[in-house]
């Protein structure tokens, strides 16, 4: 990478609080909050498969915090999280194609994003959960 | 008026011919990561609240398992590169940026490698 010498400072673009607040924008800003949150998250997931691996009294202190209320809200949101950016992301693959840029596309992309998200998380939960897993 | 083109200026700066490389595999990785996003929601949900013997057993069980293993590279790779992008738009001082650069690398590394090692240890029963 080149190093590059600013001359004087340059303008820069109007950031987010100049505009009026629309869906694709707050999916966009939607999309690399979640990918952060996600990044970050990881740590958790590698505290858990780590505690797995330990043996059972580490996994313990593991499933105490993912048991308690505020685990679950974590591991739900971070679930959720996880859907929101593969369903955005989705969307960028269809705009990589060169589809759903119309002012009609883009908007029902966004709002399918937002709605898609809970209820695939809420539907791919109660597969895991409910018909897979521990709630049987 | 200078006589020098400007390729006189960017010789050595230019393309090394690997531009669109962290786009592709951005794209590639977002495409593996659909399905085994997919399915690694419904293993953990599917592992909430068993005891740990149960937990280990499943985990461990081949198919789960390189399900697992095949998340845990393509989703560090991705969010290697994702990561990257966000430090590159936001830190605009170079000594500052080189260094989340550098610890963006070194925490997607260690991420992969733990998690891998966890699920290749359950796996082989060690």
């Amino acid at each position: 990478m080149a190093e590059t010498k600013v001359q004087h400072e340059r303008p820069l673009s109007p950031h987010l609080q100049i505009y009026r607040l629309t869906l694709t924008m707050m999916m966009s800003v939607a999309h690399r909050a979640t990918g952060a949150v996600l990044y970050v998250g990881t740590l958790l997931f590698v505290w858990w498969l780590i505690a797995v691996a330990t043996g059972p009294n580490a996994y313990a202190g593991v499933q105490w915090f993912m048991g308690s209320p505020i685990g679950i809200l974590i591991l739900f949101g971070y679930t959720w999280a996880l859907i929101h950016h593969m369903l955005g992301g989705l969307r960028h693959l269809i705009w990589d194609a060169g589809y759903g840029f119309g002012p009609v596309e883009r908007e029902w992309l966004a709002r399918a994003t937002v709605v898609g998200s809970v209820g695939l998380t809420i539907v791919l939960w109660a597969v895991g959960y409910l018909l897979i897993g521990g709630g049987r | 008026m200078s006589m020098r083109t400007p390729l006189r200026q960017v010789r050595g700066l230019g393309s090394a011919r690997s531009g669109t490389e962290h786009f592709w595999h951005q794209r590639l990785t977002a495409m593996a990561n659909i399905p085994l996003t997919i399915g690694f929601v419904v293993v953990v949900a599917s592992l909430m609240g068993r005891n740990h013997a149960a937990v280990v057993q499943i985990l461990g069980s081949p198919l789960v398992a390189v399900l697992m293993l095949l998340f845990i590279l393509s989703a560090t790779v991705h969010m290697r590169i994702g990561m990257q992008v966000i430090i590159e738009d936001y830190v605009r001082d170079e000594v500052a940026k080189f260094t989340m650069l550098i610890a963006n690398t070194f925490f997607a590394v260690v991420v992969a490698l733990a998690s891998a090692f966890a699920i290749l240890k359950l796996s082989f029963g060690v």
